[in-house]
């Protein structure tokens, strides 16, 4: 095993980073076998919830590993103590360049704003939190059966990106009660209108507490919202939507800081590797092709990609910046950004040159084309899938009087309409929950409104 | 990787995937019929059968795709207005923006026959079951039969493999260590595996035969033949899942009929006319010899296409009649590939017009044309529900 050896550099490689002035909390490294590597990535962490979603990804992952088309060398948990896992089949040169990475990593995830936030929320340690998810459903399945538990899940999962970060964790209910009017002012007309004497004609109106529509405005966290609105909601069912949302807290920061995050983890593990005097030259070798495997913006052998390596973007960014600004303006960069003000302050013209970005229009049989230079619509092109979490903007907008559930897309925020089959088994998800006609509004490809509903038991279980 | 050793027994992206496939088991459930009525069950002593099916997908909240993607790339020299992919030509794999396969993935989900007995025969019984004499007289209970090596999925004991596997395991380390490969033995063989007998049906105080009598005269083509074997194929499977005490007489008619056992009787085929009255009567004659009616409940199940010469019209009515006096029940199947028909036939009209007596046991028909209606048959002739009355319908 040559884990006893890079073991060994683990604290050269942690006075490294400190001198260079990263700050992390401790991180505790472990080597995992690969095949418990492949779980971390697919459930994103290493114990979570059971689902079938997750064996259907496993596979999926299990089938591209044996191809060899993904390779996994750590996954690092923010924390204190952080966790980082190891590929247990890296070899001393790519551990000793992971350590690295992974020291990046945490300082990251230690200063940068967004996660500061979502460990205050989440608390110090979303690894062993998730875990006691984990058993809290395994005991649910217990005593309710899987069936059950699944169904709950179903629903859960599928609507994992929906919610408001924005909002605290531990969130209050909506007041049930619209607080009272207040006491007209005083105005000239008003005065007027009383010197006229009382009016007979009509009673007062009665004082007394009026119902606040539920929810007031378009309610986003739809995973809140139904854990305290769904009419006839079990407090084990509340338990696992909160839980789910409770992780989706945690993912949330790790989505929208990818670029910067990847960027700033593998700018540090260059930078520290070239500066490790003490390590072998051959492995200072090895290290430095692994490197320049992960930031490289193409596969092998080709010279143009239809996608963006975000380690490449981020780590050529940072490079950059530290460049021309030093690592003081970088460093407060890293604190304050995500990847929506990095990429539309970093990523200028002259940069975006630099590495050869393009944006292309892929039409529907198969073509492929250049599109013209546009800086502003570029960036757009980029962070538009990372809107929103990644989701379709779809909001809960009203509790019918027969306790119906209604949400509203909004189609002009996407720029179109929602899937009506991914839509409406979704809701049939929603429904199993919200046991009350569920409704949904969006357009159609042609941009007519349309309305979605699923409401008798009548679909297949 | 000793250290992980443990990990390998609670990776939990297999049992999620496992989960998984427990659900489409459950979804194929409902289709079983039509996977069943394709499957190619009678080739080779297989004990599985393999149908391709589709994985489940998890669903999102997911926008419309639209007529044309907008992306952002890299690469070295790329002008504006240059075209990446024609549309001639698919982008290659790795290439394309992705996302745009539609629907799921698909992959081979290898059934056990025994599961699929279970399934199908969870409400199945044979008509007209009367308790004889000399049978064992056992009542109808939960009965556990022990354990075996071979069985369905969904009673493997998993307390009892783990034993087995403990126990050969130190054994195995036990007689030769290290392992001549230098590898620890393996967690679990399939000698270890051990699936309950627990019979959870209702078990007959009886003894029964049941006599599979197929025409395999020359006007039963190909696709005739093979219809009639695949009801008898997931009869028998069914039946001796159901029943312990059971046996089973193959026999083939055309002018003349024999008795075969069974791997042969799958396989046989002949030419030349057909004459029913022949296999009625060898079924009779096997009865006299061996199956006494005071001690066995007698089944006749008779696949034919119906073809019966007209010259036999008689004598054939004579001995089914016969046969009827001391069968339970007396089922046949017409089978016609080539067209579909609707119990017209002359052995159709001859089960038909049979006349019952007091004691006579009851008859059935069912017609079958295509692959789908196997099961149909199956459950119109072992169906809880119609025991009683039967009409020829």
């Amino acid at each position: 095993m040559s884990g006893a050896s890079w073991r060994d550099h683990v604290g050269a490689i942690q006075r490294l980073a400190a001198q260079a002035g990263l700050e992390h909390d401790p991180v505790e490294f472990e080597a995992v076998p690969d095949s418990f590597m492949m779980e971390i990535s697919v459930y994103g962490l290493p114990v979570r919830m059971p689902h079938w979603s997750f064996g259907l990804r496993y596979i999926t992952q299990l089938i591209q590993h044996r191809m060899g088309h993904s390779r996994l060398f750590e996954v690092v948990f923010p924390g204190n103590p952080g966790h980082a896992y190891l590929a247990a089949g890296n070899s001393l040169a790519e551990n000793v360049l992971v350590t690295a990475h992974v020291l990046g990593h945490a300082d990251f995830s230690r200063n940068n704003l967004l996660f500061r936030r979502s460990q205050q929320q989440v608390g110090a340690n979303i690894v062993e939190g998730a875990a006691r998810h984990a058993q809290q459903i395994a005991q649910a399945i217990g005593e309710h059966g899987q069936a059950r538990v699944e169904r709950v899940l179903d629903a859960a999962l599928a609507l994992e990106q929906h919610v408001d970060t924005g909002q605290p964790l531990e969130r209050p209910r909506f007041p049930d009660y619209a607080p009272p009017r207040a006491a007209p002012g005083d105005d000239g007309f008003r005065r007027r209108y009383e010197a006229l004497g009382p009016d007979t004609g009509r009673r007062a109106p009665e004082p007394g507490r009026v119902r606040a529509p539920i929810p007031p405005r378009p309610e986003r966290d739809l995973l809140w919202f139904v854990a305290q609105y769904a009419p006839d909601l079990e407090g084990w069912e509340r338990d696992i939507f909160l839980a789910v949302r409770e992780e989706s807290f945690y993912f949330q920061p790790v989505f929208a800081t990818q670029v910067m995050n990847e960027g700033w983890a593998s700018y540090w593990h260059a930078r520290l590797l070239r500066e490790a005097s003490f390590l072998p030259q051959d492995a200072y070798l090895d290290a430095a092709k692994c490197h320049s495997d992960v930031v490289r913006p193409w596969a092998s052998g080709e010279n143009v990609a239809l996608a963006i390596n975000p380690y490449h973007l981020g780590f050529t960014l940072w490079e950059r910046i530290i460049e021309e600004q030093g690592v003081e303006a970088a460093r407060r960069i890293m604190r304050e950004d995500d990847d929506f003000g990095f990429v539309r302050n970093q990523l200028t013209r002259e940069r975006a040159e630099a590495l050869g970005l393009f944006r292309f229009r892929a039409s529907a049989n198969g073509e492929v084309r250049v599109a013209e230079h546009d800086l502003g619509a570029l960036h757009e092109a980029l962070l538009a899938p990372k809107y929103n979490f990644g989701a379709p903007a779809v909001a809960a907008s009203r509790i019918a009087v027969d306790g119906s559930l209604e949400l509203v897309h909004d189609h002009r925020l996407d720029g179109r309409g929602l899937d009506p089959e991914a839509s409406t088994r979704v809701l049939e998800y929603l429904h199993r929950v919200w046991r009350r006609p569920v409704r949904l509004k969006t357009v159609d490809s042609r941009g007519h409104e349309i309305e979605m509903a699923v409401s008798a038991e009548a679909q297949p279980r | 990787m000793s250290e992980h050793g443990w990990y390998e027994l609670f990776s939990r992206g297999a049992r999620d995937w496992l989960r998984h496939n427990e659900k489409v088991r459950e979804a194929v459930h409902q289709h079983l019929p039509e996977l069943v009525a394709n499957a190619d069950v009678l080739e080779g002593g297989t004990r599985t059968v393999r149908v391709p099916v589709r994985m489940l997908e998890h669903h999102h909240f997911r926008l419309l795709r639209p007529g044309e993607q907008e992306g952002v790339g890299q690469g070295e020299g790329v002008r504006p207005g240059d075209r990446l992919a024609g549309p001639a030509s698919p982008a290659g794999p790795g290439r394309g923006p992705g996302g745009r396969e539609q629907g799921g993935m698909e992959f081979v989900l290898e059934l056990q026959v025994d599961d699929i007995v279970d399934w199908l025969w969870d409400e199945m019984r044979l008509p007209n079951l009367q308790p004889r004499a000399g049978g064992a007289a056992e009542e109808t209970d939960w009965i556990r039969e022990g354990w075996d090596r071979k069985g369905a999925r969904s009673r493997l004991d998993r307390r009892r493999s783990f034993r087995e596997s403990l126990k050969r395991r130190a054994s195995q380390a036990g007689a030769a260590q290290p392992a001549a490969d230098g590898k620890p033995p393996p967690a679990f063989t399939d000698d270890d595996l051990r699936f309950r007998q627990l019979n959870r049906r209702a078990r007959p105080a009886t003894q029964a035969v049941v006599f599979l009598l197929m025409d395999v005269s020359g006007s039963m083509a190909d696709a005739d033949r093979k219809l009639a074997k695949s009801f008898f194929f997931w009869a028998v499977q069914g039946l001796r899942r159901q029943y312990r005490h059971i046996e089973t007489v193959f026999v083939a008619h055309t002018t003349e009929a024999w008795e075969f056992d069974e791997a042969r009787f799958f396989e046989v085929r002949g030419d030349g006319g057909t004459i029913a009255s022949s296999g009625f009567q060898k079924v009779q004659e096997i009865v006299a010899e061996r199956y006494s009616p005071s001690r066995y409940n007698i089944y006749l199940f008779y696949a034919s296409d119906g073809d019966n010469a007209l010259s036999d019209r008689a004598d054939a009515a004579a001995r089914l009649a016969q046969l009827r006096e001391s069968a339970s029940y007396c089922g046949f199947l017409e089978v016609s590939a080539a067209v579909q028909r609707h119990l017209t036939t002359e052995t159709a009209r001859l089960f038909r017009n049979s006349p019952g007596s007091g004691g006579a046991g009851t008859l059935g028909s069912f017609p079958v044309s295509r692959t789908e209606d196997i099961w149909n048959a199956v459950r119109h002739f072992f169906s809880h529900q119609q025991r009683g009355q039967e009409s020829a319908s």
